[in-house]
Protein backbone atom coordinates (compact mmCIF):
# COMPACT_ATOMS: atom_id res chain seq x y z
CA UNK A 1 0.00 0.00 0.00
CA UNK A 2 1.26 3.50 -0.45
CA UNK A 3 2.42 5.62 2.45
CA UNK A 4 1.12 8.48 0.98
CA UNK A 5 -2.33 9.22 2.69
CA UNK A 6 -5.08 11.93 0.74
CA UNK A 7 -8.36 12.43 2.03
CA UNK A 8 -9.59 11.43 -1.62
CA UNK A 9 -9.95 7.74 -2.36
CA UNK A 10 -7.49 6.77 -5.04
CA UNK A 11 -8.05 4.79 -7.65
CA UNK A 12 -5.74 1.99 -6.32
CA UNK A 13 -7.75 2.57 -3.10
CA UNK A 14 -10.71 1.09 -4.99
CA UNK A 15 -8.61 -1.57 -6.33
CA UNK A 16 -7.55 -2.87 -3.39
CA UNK A 17 -10.96 -3.11 -1.80
CA UNK A 18 -12.78 -4.29 -4.75
CA UNK A 19 -9.88 -7.50 -5.34
CA UNK A 20 -10.10 -8.16 -1.52
CA UNK A 21 -13.56 -7.92 -1.09
CA UNK A 22 -14.09 -10.58 -4.54
CA UNK A 23 -11.39 -12.36 -3.17
CA UNK A 24 -13.27 -13.30 0.31
CA UNK A 25 -16.30 -13.94 -1.33
CA UNK A 26 -15.32 -16.02 -3.95
CA UNK A 27 -13.18 -18.11 -1.22
CA UNK A 28 -16.01 -18.21 0.52
CA UNK A 29 -18.55 -19.59 -2.14
CA UNK A 30 -16.11 -21.92 -2.95
CA UNK A 31 -16.23 -23.45 0.34
CA UNK A 32 -19.76 -23.77 -0.14
CA UNK A 33 -19.55 -26.84 -2.60
CA UNK A 34 -16.72 -28.49 -1.30
CA UNK A 35 -18.10 -28.67 2.28
CA UNK A 36 -21.41 -29.92 0.82
CA UNK A 37 -20.46 -32.32 -1.53
CA UNK A 38 -19.96 -34.42 1.47
CA UNK A 39 -23.74 -34.55 2.80
CA UNK A 40 -25.43 -37.25 1.99
CA UNK A 41 -26.44 -37.97 -1.82
CA UNK A 42 -29.95 -38.56 -3.65
CA UNK A 43 -29.15 -41.92 -3.74
CA UNK A 44 -28.22 -42.44 -0.14
CA UNK A 45 -31.27 -40.12 0.38
CA UNK A 46 -33.72 -41.54 -1.96
CA UNK A 47 -32.75 -45.42 -0.38
CA UNK A 48 -34.54 -44.05 2.83
CA UNK A 49 -37.50 -43.82 1.80
CA UNK A 50 -40.47 -45.66 4.51
CA UNK A 51 -40.67 -49.38 4.71
CA UNK A 52 -43.39 -51.57 5.69
CA UNK A 53 -43.37 -54.43 8.52
CA UNK A 54 -45.58 -56.99 9.32
CA UNK A 55 -45.90 -57.53 12.96
CA UNK A 56 -47.71 -61.00 12.91
CA UNK A 57 -45.12 -63.46 13.34
CA UNK A 58 -43.34 -61.38 16.37
CA UNK A 59 -44.05 -63.75 19.30
CA UNK A 60 -45.05 -62.04 22.64
CA UNK A 61 -41.54 -61.19 24.25
CA UNK A 62 -39.66 -61.24 21.14
CA UNK A 63 -37.68 -58.55 19.77
CA UNK A 64 -36.62 -58.17 15.60
CA UNK A 65 -34.10 -56.18 13.82
CA UNK A 66 -35.37 -54.29 10.64
CA UNK A 67 -32.90 -51.79 8.78
CA UNK A 68 -34.15 -48.52 7.55
CA UNK A 69 -32.29 -46.14 6.58
CA UNK A 70 -29.41 -48.00 7.29
CA UNK A 71 -30.39 -47.92 11.10
CA UNK A 72 -31.07 -50.73 12.36
CA UNK A 73 -34.70 -49.96 13.96
CA UNK A 74 -35.79 -52.81 17.09
CA UNK A 75 -39.62 -53.84 16.97
CA UNK A 76 -40.38 -55.39 20.58
CA UNK A 77 -43.64 -57.53 21.16
CA UNK A 78 -43.68 -56.94 24.71
CA UNK A 79 -45.41 -59.29 27.06
CA UNK A 80 -47.57 -57.55 30.02
CA UNK A 81 -45.03 -58.55 32.19
CA UNK A 82 -42.54 -56.33 30.36
CA UNK A 83 -45.64 -53.51 29.87
CA UNK A 84 -46.18 -53.46 33.71
CA UNK A 85 -42.41 -53.30 34.78
CA UNK A 86 -42.17 -50.07 32.10
CA UNK A 87 -45.11 -48.14 33.03
CA UNK A 88 -44.83 -48.94 36.68
CA UNK A 89 -40.73 -47.28 36.84
CA UNK A 90 -41.16 -44.48 38.53
CA UNK A 91 -39.99 -42.30 35.56
CA UNK A 92 -39.97 -38.70 36.84
CA UNK A 93 -36.40 -39.62 38.21
CA UNK A 94 -34.85 -40.62 35.44
CA UNK A 95 -32.35 -38.89 33.42
CA UNK A 96 -34.51 -38.58 29.91
CA UNK A 97 -37.77 -38.75 32.00
CA UNK A 98 -40.22 -40.01 29.49
CA UNK A 99 -43.52 -42.27 30.74
CA UNK A 100 -44.14 -45.31 28.63
CA UNK A 101 -46.95 -43.44 27.03
CA UNK A 102 -44.98 -41.04 25.09
CA UNK A 103 -43.33 -44.00 23.83
CA UNK A 104 -45.84 -46.06 22.36
CA UNK A 105 -48.83 -45.42 19.90
CA UNK A 106 -51.68 -45.40 21.94
CA UNK A 107 -53.90 -48.62 21.57
CA UNK A 108 -50.65 -50.28 20.93
CA UNK A 109 -48.73 -50.38 24.17
CA UNK A 110 -47.84 -53.77 23.35
CA UNK A 111 -45.53 -52.57 20.45
CA UNK A 112 -42.43 -50.73 20.86
CA UNK A 113 -40.44 -49.40 18.16
CA UNK A 114 -36.53 -47.67 18.65
CA UNK A 115 -34.05 -46.89 16.53
CA UNK A 116 -31.45 -49.33 18.17
CA UNK A 117 -28.50 -47.24 18.32
CA UNK A 118 -27.33 -46.39 21.59
CA UNK A 119 -27.58 -42.19 22.46
CA UNK A 120 -24.28 -42.66 23.99
CA UNK A 121 -21.63 -43.29 20.58
CA UNK A 122 -23.91 -45.35 18.48
CA UNK A 123 -23.01 -49.13 18.98
CA UNK A 124 -26.04 -51.72 18.59
CA UNK A 125 -27.13 -52.24 22.01
CA UNK A 126 -27.91 -56.15 22.98
CA UNK A 127 -31.55 -57.48 23.78
CA UNK A 128 -33.13 -59.12 26.68
CA UNK A 129 -29.78 -58.26 28.71
CA UNK A 130 -28.83 -55.80 31.49
CA UNK A 131 -30.78 -55.16 34.96
CA UNK A 132 -34.12 -53.87 33.67
CA UNK A 133 -35.67 -55.77 30.94
CA UNK A 134 -34.21 -54.27 28.20
CA UNK A 135 -30.73 -53.97 26.33
CA UNK A 136 -26.83 -53.59 27.17
CA UNK A 137 -25.10 -51.76 25.08
CA UNK A 138 -21.81 -53.99 24.81
CA UNK A 139 -19.54 -50.44 24.07
CA UNK A 140 -19.56 -48.74 27.18
CA UNK A 141 -22.34 -50.16 29.17
CA UNK A 142 -25.28 -48.03 29.15
CA UNK A 143 -28.32 -50.19 29.91
CA UNK A 144 -32.08 -49.38 28.78
CA UNK A 145 -35.70 -50.82 30.54
CA UNK A 146 -38.35 -52.43 28.29
CA UNK A 147 -39.48 -48.66 27.17
CA UNK A 148 -36.12 -48.34 25.59
CA UNK A 149 -35.37 -45.63 28.51
CA UNK A 150 -31.87 -44.75 29.70
CA UNK A 151 -31.54 -46.29 33.39
CA UNK A 152 -27.47 -46.19 33.61
CA UNK A 153 -24.27 -46.10 31.88
CA UNK A 154 -22.88 -43.02 29.81
CA UNK A 155 -25.73 -42.96 27.41
CA UNK A 156 -27.81 -38.90 27.56
CA UNK A 157 -31.13 -40.01 25.82
CA UNK A 158 -33.63 -42.79 26.02
CA UNK A 159 -33.09 -45.01 22.51
CA UNK A 160 -35.17 -42.64 19.94
CA UNK A 161 -38.21 -43.37 18.57
CA UNK A 162 -38.70 -43.26 14.86
CA UNK A 163 -41.37 -41.78 12.73
CA UNK A 164 -43.75 -44.78 12.07
CA UNK A 165 -47.48 -45.00 11.90
CA UNK A 166 -49.82 -48.40 11.84
CA UNK A 167 -50.87 -48.69 8.84
CA UNK A 168 -53.37 -51.72 10.04
CA UNK A 169 -53.87 -53.73 13.21
CA UNK A 170 -50.76 -55.50 12.89
CA UNK A 171 -48.59 -53.45 10.19
CA UNK A 172 -46.38 -50.95 10.61
CA UNK A 173 -44.69 -47.90 8.34
CA UNK A 174 -41.30 -47.30 9.39
CA UNK A 175 -40.21 -43.44 7.81
CA UNK A 176 -43.79 -42.15 7.31
CA UNK A 177 -45.22 -40.69 10.52
CA UNK A 178 -48.82 -40.79 9.12
CA UNK A 179 -48.84 -36.99 9.10
CA UNK A 180 -47.46 -36.77 5.91
CA UNK A 181 -44.10 -36.28 6.75
CA UNK A 182 -41.19 -38.89 6.23
CA UNK B 1 20.96 -20.91 8.24
CA UNK B 2 24.55 -19.52 9.25
CA UNK B 3 26.75 -23.03 8.05
CA UNK B 4 25.55 -22.21 4.50
CA UNK B 5 29.05 -20.26 4.33
CA UNK B 6 31.28 -22.74 5.63
CA UNK B 7 30.15 -25.01 2.53
CA UNK B 8 32.08 -25.39 -0.56
CA UNK B 9 30.82 -27.17 -3.47
CA UNK B 10 33.43 -29.87 -4.56
CA UNK B 11 32.68 -30.65 -7.91
CA UNK B 12 31.61 -28.34 -11.01
CA UNK B 13 27.80 -29.68 -11.30
CA UNK B 14 27.20 -29.00 -7.62
CA UNK B 15 28.82 -25.05 -7.99
CA UNK B 16 26.95 -24.68 -10.81
CA UNK B 17 23.87 -25.69 -8.61
CA UNK B 18 24.75 -24.22 -6.12
CA UNK B 19 24.43 -20.75 -7.32
CA UNK B 20 21.13 -21.62 -9.09
CA UNK B 21 19.30 -23.55 -5.86
CA UNK B 22 21.24 -23.52 -2.79
CA UNK B 23 20.43 -26.93 -1.59
CA UNK B 24 23.45 -28.31 -1.21
CA UNK B 25 24.52 -25.56 1.35
CA UNK B 26 20.88 -26.21 3.25
CA UNK B 27 22.04 -29.59 3.40
CA UNK B 28 24.86 -28.99 4.45
CA UNK B 29 24.33 -26.56 7.08
CA UNK B 30 21.25 -28.75 8.48
CA UNK B 31 22.70 -31.72 8.35
CA UNK B 32 26.23 -31.88 7.96
CA UNK B 33 27.84 -29.61 9.99
CA UNK B 34 24.97 -28.82 12.25
CA UNK B 35 25.71 -28.64 15.95
CA UNK B 36 24.45 -30.46 17.96
CA UNK B 37 24.96 -31.22 21.92
CA UNK B 38 27.31 -33.12 22.74
CA UNK B 39 25.88 -34.99 25.85
CA UNK B 40 22.48 -36.64 23.54
CA UNK B 41 21.53 -39.75 24.83
CA UNK B 42 19.38 -42.70 23.03
CA UNK B 43 16.62 -40.80 24.21
CA UNK B 44 17.25 -38.41 21.42
CA UNK B 45 17.29 -40.63 18.57
CA UNK B 46 13.41 -41.33 18.47
CA UNK B 47 12.77 -38.17 16.37
CA UNK B 48 14.81 -39.84 13.84
CA UNK B 49 12.85 -43.26 14.00
CA UNK B 50 9.81 -41.17 13.97
CA UNK B 51 10.88 -39.44 10.38
CA UNK B 52 12.37 -43.69 8.96
CA UNK B 53 8.52 -44.45 10.39
CA UNK B 54 6.98 -42.13 7.77
CA UNK B 55 8.81 -42.91 5.09
CA UNK B 56 7.79 -46.81 5.33
CA UNK B 57 4.28 -46.22 6.00
CA UNK B 58 3.95 -43.95 2.70
CA UNK B 59 6.24 -46.38 0.87
CA UNK B 60 3.91 -49.25 1.83
CA UNK B 61 0.97 -47.44 1.38
CA UNK B 62 1.15 -45.82 -1.85
CA UNK B 63 1.71 -49.41 -2.98
CA UNK B 64 -1.11 -51.11 -1.02
CA UNK B 65 -3.26 -48.72 -2.61
CA UNK B 66 -2.69 -49.66 -6.04
CA UNK B 67 -4.40 -53.05 -4.44
CA UNK B 68 -7.44 -52.02 -2.37
CA UNK B 69 -10.65 -51.14 -3.22
CA UNK B 70 -12.42 -48.49 -1.13
CA UNK B 71 -16.19 -49.82 -1.52
CA UNK B 72 -17.90 -51.73 0.88
CA UNK B 73 -18.63 -54.51 -0.90
CA UNK B 74 -14.92 -54.77 -2.08
CA UNK B 75 -12.57 -53.46 0.54
CA UNK B 76 -12.65 -56.36 2.95
CA UNK B 77 -12.32 -58.90 0.15
CA UNK B 78 -9.63 -57.10 -1.75
CA UNK B 79 -7.36 -57.07 1.42
CA UNK B 80 -7.73 -60.76 1.80
CA UNK B 81 -6.32 -60.52 -1.89
CA UNK B 82 -3.45 -58.45 -0.54
CA UNK B 83 -3.06 -61.36 1.92
CA UNK B 84 -3.05 -64.07 -0.19
CA UNK B 85 -3.15 -63.02 -4.31
CA UNK B 86 -0.69 -60.33 -4.47
CA UNK B 87 2.97 -61.09 -4.85
CA UNK B 88 4.76 -59.92 -1.73
CA UNK B 89 1.33 -58.13 -0.25
CA UNK B 90 1.07 -60.12 3.26
CA UNK B 91 4.49 -58.42 3.88
CA UNK B 92 3.81 -55.29 2.65
CA UNK B 93 0.52 -54.93 4.74
CA UNK B 94 1.40 -56.63 7.90
CA UNK B 95 4.40 -53.84 7.54
CA UNK B 96 2.26 -51.04 7.36
CA UNK B 97 -0.49 -52.48 9.89
CA UNK B 98 2.65 -52.92 12.50
CA UNK B 99 4.72 -49.80 11.47
CA UNK B 100 1.28 -47.87 12.55
CA UNK B 101 2.08 -49.75 15.92
CA UNK B 102 5.55 -48.83 15.92
CA UNK B 103 5.11 -45.44 15.11
CA UNK B 104 2.70 -44.98 17.65
CA UNK B 105 5.62 -46.46 20.06
CA UNK B 106 7.72 -44.35 19.05
CA UNK B 107 5.56 -41.55 18.88
CA UNK B 108 5.14 -41.98 22.67
CA UNK B 109 8.96 -42.37 23.48
CA UNK B 110 9.69 -38.87 21.54
CA UNK B 111 6.85 -37.38 23.66
CA UNK B 112 7.96 -38.78 27.02
CA UNK B 113 11.40 -37.57 26.45
CA UNK B 114 10.21 -34.10 25.84
CA UNK B 115 8.38 -34.12 29.03
CA UNK B 116 11.17 -35.61 31.15
CA UNK B 117 13.96 -32.90 30.10
CA UNK B 118 11.64 -30.29 29.49
CA UNK B 119 12.09 -30.30 25.84
CA UNK B 120 9.08 -28.00 25.72
CA UNK B 121 9.77 -24.68 27.58
CA UNK B 122 11.12 -21.64 26.36
CA UNK B 123 12.25 -21.19 23.49
CA UNK B 124 10.52 -24.62 22.51
CA UNK B 125 6.77 -23.48 22.63
CA UNK B 126 6.57 -23.45 19.03
CA UNK B 127 8.04 -26.17 18.36
CA UNK B 128 6.32 -28.14 20.84
CA UNK B 129 2.66 -27.38 19.24
CA UNK B 130 4.06 -28.23 16.20
CA UNK B 131 4.78 -31.63 17.84
CA UNK B 132 1.59 -31.81 19.45
CA UNK B 133 -0.12 -30.84 15.83
CA UNK B 134 1.92 -33.95 14.67
CA UNK B 135 0.63 -36.27 17.28
CA UNK B 136 -3.15 -35.32 16.28
CA UNK B 137 -2.65 -35.94 12.70
CA UNK B 138 -1.11 -39.07 13.57
CA UNK B 139 -4.41 -39.70 15.52
CA UNK B 140 -6.46 -39.29 12.92
CA UNK B 141 -4.94 -40.93 9.94
CA UNK B 142 -4.23 -43.72 11.98
CA UNK B 143 -7.69 -43.89 13.19
CA UNK B 144 -8.81 -44.14 9.01
CA UNK B 145 -6.55 -46.07 7.82
CA UNK B 146 -7.77 -49.01 10.78
CA UNK B 147 -11.49 -47.87 9.08
CA UNK B 148 -10.23 -49.31 5.60
CA UNK B 149 -10.04 -52.96 5.63
CA UNK B 150 -13.75 -52.94 6.57
CA UNK B 151 -13.51 -55.53 9.15
CA UNK B 152 -16.08 -55.03 12.43
CA UNK B 153 -13.61 -53.52 14.39
CA UNK B 154 -13.23 -50.50 11.25
CA UNK B 155 -16.86 -50.58 11.08
CA UNK B 156 -17.40 -49.81 14.67
CA UNK B 157 -14.29 -48.13 15.49
CA UNK B 158 -15.91 -45.75 12.94
CA UNK B 159 -19.08 -45.42 14.33
CA UNK B 160 -18.31 -44.94 17.92
CA UNK B 161 -15.44 -42.08 17.00
CA UNK B 162 -17.63 -40.15 14.64
CA UNK B 163 -20.43 -39.89 17.16
CA UNK B 164 -18.12 -38.43 19.58
CA UNK B 165 -19.35 -35.47 17.01
CA UNK B 166 -23.19 -35.93 17.76
CA UNK B 167 -22.38 -34.61 21.66
CA UNK B 168 -21.70 -31.35 20.16
CA UNK B 169 -24.71 -29.44 21.46
CA UNK B 170 -27.55 -28.20 18.64
CA UNK B 171 -25.12 -29.01 15.51
CA UNK B 172 -23.88 -32.48 16.75
CA UNK B 173 -26.20 -34.46 14.56
CA UNK B 174 -26.17 -32.75 11.42
CA UNK B 175 -22.12 -32.78 11.63
CA UNK B 176 -22.07 -36.50 11.86
CA UNK B 177 -24.24 -36.96 8.87
CA UNK B 178 -21.90 -34.81 7.27
CA UNK B 179 -19.35 -36.84 8.18
CA UNK B 180 -21.15 -40.30 7.11
CA UNK B 181 -22.12 -38.70 4.26
CA UNK B 182 -25.53 -40.73 5.13
CA UNK B 183 -27.62 -42.00 7.72
CA UNK B 184 -25.01 -44.15 9.54
CA UNK B 185 -21.32 -45.21 8.41
CA UNK B 186 -21.29 -46.55 4.91
CA UNK B 187 -19.58 -46.50 1.32
CA UNK B 188 -19.15 -42.69 1.21
CA UNK B 189 -17.82 -42.57 4.74
CA UNK B 190 -15.23 -45.44 3.15
CA UNK B 191 -14.40 -43.61 0.15
CA UNK B 192 -13.70 -40.36 2.03
CA UNK B 193 -11.50 -41.47 4.97
CA UNK B 194 -9.80 -43.39 1.92
CA UNK B 195 -9.14 -40.20 0.81
CA UNK B 196 -8.25 -38.77 3.63
CA UNK B 197 -6.05 -41.39 4.72
CA UNK B 198 -3.70 -40.91 1.56
CA UNK B 199 -3.55 -37.03 2.11
CA UNK B 200 -3.22 -36.89 5.86
CA UNK B 201 0.33 -38.94 5.77
CA UNK B 202 1.93 -35.96 3.09
CA UNK B 203 0.50 -32.92 5.48
CA UNK B 204 2.21 -34.38 8.48
CA UNK B 205 5.32 -34.49 6.65
CA UNK B 206 4.78 -30.98 5.77
CA UNK B 207 4.49 -30.40 9.39
CA UNK B 208 7.38 -32.55 10.22
CA UNK B 209 9.46 -30.00 8.17
CA UNK B 210 8.05 -26.84 10.14
CA UNK B 211 9.06 -28.91 12.78
CA UNK B 212 12.36 -29.73 12.35
CA UNK B 213 12.86 -25.78 11.05
CA UNK B 214 11.63 -24.73 14.40
CA UNK B 215 14.14 -27.37 15.91
CA UNK B 216 17.10 -25.52 14.07
CA UNK B 217 16.17 -22.12 14.87
CA UNK B 218 16.04 -22.88 18.75
CA UNK B 219 18.44 -25.89 19.09
CA UNK B 220 18.13 -28.93 20.24
CA UNK B 221 17.49 -29.76 24.03
CA UNK B 222 19.69 -32.03 25.80
CA UNK B 223 19.37 -33.92 28.76
CA UNK B 224 20.79 -31.35 31.29
CA UNK B 225 18.72 -28.63 29.68
CA UNK B 226 21.41 -26.22 29.92
CA UNK B 227 22.04 -24.43 26.32
CA UNK B 228 25.10 -24.95 24.47
CA UNK B 229 27.25 -22.37 25.42
CA UNK B 230 30.38 -23.03 22.74
CA UNK B 231 32.05 -24.95 20.44
CA UNK B 232 33.34 -27.35 23.31
CA UNK B 233 29.57 -28.54 24.18
CA UNK B 234 29.12 -29.74 20.60
CA UNK B 235 29.86 -31.73 18.03
CA UNK B 236 28.73 -31.87 14.25
CA UNK B 237 25.44 -33.61 13.63
CA UNK B 238 27.08 -35.54 10.66
CA UNK B 239 28.86 -38.06 11.39
CA UNK B 240 27.65 -37.94 15.42
CA UNK B 241 24.27 -37.80 15.71
CA UNK B 242 23.59 -39.40 12.15
CA UNK B 243 25.50 -42.61 13.09
CA UNK B 244 24.25 -42.64 16.34
CA UNK B 245 20.19 -42.37 15.08
CA UNK B 246 21.50 -44.77 12.23
CA UNK B 247 22.32 -47.39 14.83
CA UNK B 248 19.46 -47.10 16.80
CA UNK B 249 16.90 -47.17 13.92
CA UNK B 250 18.75 -50.32 13.25
CA UNK B 251 18.13 -51.99 16.61
CA UNK B 252 14.64 -50.21 16.39
CA UNK B 253 14.15 -52.42 13.22
CA UNK B 254 14.85 -55.06 14.63
CA UNK B 255 12.22 -55.35 17.12
CA UNK B 256 9.96 -54.20 14.11
CA UNK B 257 10.69 -57.21 12.15
CA UNK B 258 10.14 -60.00 14.68
CA UNK B 259 6.67 -58.37 15.12
CA UNK B 260 6.11 -58.34 10.92
CA UNK B 261 7.71 -61.56 10.37
CA UNK B 262 6.63 -64.06 14.12
CA UNK B 263 3.67 -62.14 15.73
CA UNK B 264 1.94 -59.84 12.88
CA UNK B 265 -1.61 -60.00 14.23
CA UNK B 266 -0.50 -59.82 17.80
CA UNK B 267 -1.35 -55.66 18.32
CA UNK B 268 -4.59 -56.40 16.21
CA UNK B 269 -8.25 -58.03 16.91
CA UNK B 270 -9.09 -61.20 15.53
CA UNK B 271 -12.76 -59.48 15.33
CA UNK B 272 -11.60 -57.40 11.75
CA UNK B 273 -10.69 -60.74 10.30
CA UNK B 274 -15.06 -60.60 10.12
CA UNK B 275 -16.71 -58.59 7.26
CA UNK B 276 -18.10 -55.58 8.51
CA UNK B 277 -21.61 -56.19 10.17
CA UNK B 278 -24.13 -53.00 10.13
CA UNK B 279 -26.59 -55.01 12.44
CA UNK B 280 -24.16 -56.53 14.73
CA UNK B 281 -22.07 -54.93 17.29
CA UNK B 282 -18.97 -56.80 18.67
CA UNK B 283 -19.28 -57.81 22.06
CA UNK B 284 -16.38 -56.22 23.28
CA UNK B 285 -15.19 -53.27 21.05
CA UNK B 286 -11.44 -52.04 21.74
CA UNK B 287 -9.60 -49.43 19.61
CA UNK B 288 -5.62 -49.88 18.69
CA UNK B 289 -3.77 -50.05 21.79
CA UNK B 290 -1.97 -46.60 20.76
CA UNK B 291 -5.54 -45.10 21.74
CA UNK B 292 -6.23 -47.00 24.90
CA UNK B 293 -5.90 -44.56 27.35
CA UNK B 294 -7.66 -41.86 25.47
CA UNK B 295 -10.39 -44.30 25.13
CA UNK B 296 -10.27 -45.20 28.79
CA UNK B 297 -10.77 -41.21 30.04
CA UNK B 298 -13.29 -41.37 27.38
CA UNK B 299 -15.32 -44.23 29.49
CA UNK B 300 -14.47 -42.82 32.85
CA UNK B 301 -16.62 -39.82 32.88
CA UNK B 302 -20.52 -40.98 33.12
CA UNK B 303 -21.30 -37.71 30.74
CA UNK B 304 -21.61 -37.74 27.04
CA UNK B 305 -20.48 -34.27 26.43
CA UNK B 306 -18.28 -34.08 29.12
CA UNK B 307 -16.43 -37.69 28.45
CA UNK B 308 -15.74 -36.06 24.92
CA UNK B 309 -14.45 -33.16 25.91
CA UNK B 310 -11.77 -35.04 28.30
CA UNK B 311 -10.68 -37.19 25.54
CA UNK B 312 -10.27 -34.37 23.11
CA UNK B 313 -8.37 -32.33 26.36
CA UNK B 314 -6.88 -34.70 27.37
CA UNK B 315 -4.41 -34.45 24.20
CA UNK B 316 -4.77 -30.51 23.80
CA UNK B 317 -3.89 -30.19 27.10
CA UNK B 318 -0.75 -31.09 25.70
CA UNK B 319 -0.11 -28.28 23.64
CA UNK B 320 -0.20 -25.94 26.66
CA UNK B 321 2.40 -27.15 28.70
CA UNK B 322 5.06 -24.97 28.43
CA UNK B 323 2.77 -22.37 30.08
CA UNK B 324 0.84 -24.61 32.57
CA UNK B 325 4.63 -25.73 34.15
CA UNK B 326 5.80 -22.98 36.00
CA UNK B 327 9.78 -24.33 36.53
CA UNK B 328 12.62 -22.46 34.94
CA UNK B 329 14.25 -25.83 35.21
CA UNK B 330 13.80 -28.09 32.04
CA UNK B 331 15.72 -31.16 32.99
CA UNK B 332 13.67 -33.62 35.44
CA UNK B 333 17.35 -34.46 36.30
CA UNK B 334 17.83 -31.58 38.66
CA UNK B 335 13.84 -31.55 39.74
CA UNK B 336 13.85 -34.19 42.27
CA UNK B 337 9.73 -33.39 43.07
CA UNK B 338 9.02 -33.40 39.57
CA UNK B 339 10.94 -36.63 38.45
CA UNK B 340 8.34 -38.25 40.87
CA UNK B 341 5.35 -37.01 40.07
CA UNK B 342 6.29 -37.38 36.50
CA UNK B 343 7.20 -41.18 36.72
CA UNK B 344 3.61 -41.71 38.70
CA UNK B 345 2.29 -40.34 35.84
CA UNK B 346 3.72 -42.52 33.09
CA UNK B 347 2.47 -44.93 35.05
CA UNK B 348 -1.24 -43.47 35.12
CA UNK B 349 -1.04 -43.29 31.27
CA UNK B 350 0.14 -47.07 31.06
CA UNK B 351 -3.00 -47.91 33.54
CA UNK B 352 -5.46 -45.94 32.04
CA UNK B 353 -4.03 -48.06 28.75
CA UNK B 354 -4.83 -51.36 30.27
CA UNK B 355 -8.25 -50.14 31.59
CA UNK B 356 -8.94 -48.94 28.08
CA UNK B 357 -8.70 -52.58 27.21
CA UNK B 358 -11.04 -54.30 29.84
CA UNK B 359 -14.60 -54.32 30.05
CA UNK B 360 -16.05 -50.73 31.39
CA UNK B 361 -17.92 -52.43 34.66
CA UNK B 362 -16.78 -51.90 38.83
CA UNK B 363 -13.84 -51.74 40.00
CA UNK B 364 -12.56 -51.15 36.33
CA UNK B 365 -13.97 -47.87 36.25
CA UNK B 366 -13.72 -46.57 39.53
CA UNK B 367 -9.58 -47.56 38.97
CA UNK B 368 -10.02 -45.04 35.62
CA UNK B 369 -11.48 -42.21 37.29
CA UNK B 370 -8.99 -42.54 40.18
CA UNK B 371 -6.19 -42.16 36.98
CA UNK B 372 -8.26 -39.81 35.07
CA UNK B 373 -8.34 -37.50 38.14
CA UNK B 374 -4.71 -38.05 38.46
CA UNK B 375 -3.95 -37.08 34.67
CA UNK B 376 -5.84 -33.60 34.39
CA UNK B 377 -4.74 -32.87 38.16
CA UNK B 378 -0.61 -33.42 37.26
CA UNK B 379 -1.45 -30.71 34.53
CA UNK B 380 -3.41 -28.36 36.75
CA UNK B 381 -2.30 -28.64 39.72
CA UNK B 382 0.96 -30.49 40.39
CA UNK B 383 3.09 -28.52 37.66
CA UNK B 384 2.06 -25.39 38.40
CA UNK B 385 2.48 -25.63 41.92
CA UNK B 386 5.86 -27.66 41.55
CA UNK B 387 7.28 -24.62 39.85
CA UNK B 388 7.01 -22.79 43.07
CA UNK B 389 7.40 -24.94 45.61
CA UNK B 390 10.41 -26.76 44.23
CA UNK B 391 13.99 -26.74 45.51
CA UNK B 392 15.85 -27.92 42.19
CA UNK B 393 19.29 -29.30 42.48
CA UNK B 394 22.33 -27.12 40.94
CA UNK B 395 22.33 -26.93 37.37
CA UNK B 396 25.64 -27.33 36.10
CA UNK B 397 27.68 -23.91 34.13
CA UNK B 398 27.60 -26.35 31.07
CA UNK B 399 27.06 -29.16 28.84
CA UNK B 400 31.13 -29.49 28.87
CA UNK B 401 31.06 -29.13 32.53
CA UNK B 402 28.96 -31.92 33.28
CA UNK B 403 30.26 -34.20 30.99
CA UNK B 404 33.67 -33.25 32.78
CA UNK B 405 32.41 -33.67 36.17
CA UNK B 406 30.78 -37.48 35.21
CA UNK B 407 34.28 -38.53 33.74
CA UNK B 408 35.87 -37.72 36.63
CA UNK B 409 33.86 -39.20 38.58
CA UNK B 410 33.39 -42.54 37.07
CA UNK B 411 36.01 -45.35 37.78
CA UNK B 412 34.60 -47.17 34.57
CA UNK B 413 36.47 -46.27 31.04
CA UNK B 414 33.05 -46.09 29.71
CA UNK B 415 32.94 -42.54 31.32
CA UNK B 416 35.62 -41.20 29.35
CA UNK B 417 34.36 -41.96 25.31
CA UNK B 418 33.24 -38.51 24.89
Amino acid sequence: MTAISSAEPTRRDFLYIATATVGAVGGAAALVPLIGQMNPDASTIAAGAPVDVDLAPIQAGQIIKVFWRSKPIFIFNRTPNDIKLAQDAEWQSFRDPQPDSARVKSGHDQWLVLIGICTHLGCIPLPHQGNYDGWFCPCHGSQYDSSGRIRQGPAPLNLPIPPYTFTSATKIRIGDSGTGEA
Amino acid sequence: MSGHATYQPQNGFMKWLERRLPIGGLVYSSFIAYPTPRNLNYWWTFGGILTFMLGVQIVTGIVLAMHYTPHVDYAFNSVEGIMRDVPFGWLLRYVHANGAAFFFAAVYMHMARGMYYGSYKEPREVLWILGVILFLLMVATGFMGYVLPWGQMSFWAATVITNLFSAIPLVGDPIVSWLWGGFAVGDPTLNRFFSLHYLLPFVIAGVVVLHIWALHVVGQNNPTGVDAKDEKDTVAFTPYATVKDAFFVSLFCIVYAWFVFFIPNYLGHSDNYIMANPGQTPNHIVPEWYYLPFYAILRAIPNKLAGVCALGGAIVVLAFLPWLDTSRVRSANYRPLYRQFLYIFFAAVVGLGYLGSQEPTGGYVIAARLLTIYYFGFFFVILPLLGLLETTKPLPNSISESILSKSAAASSPSGAKV
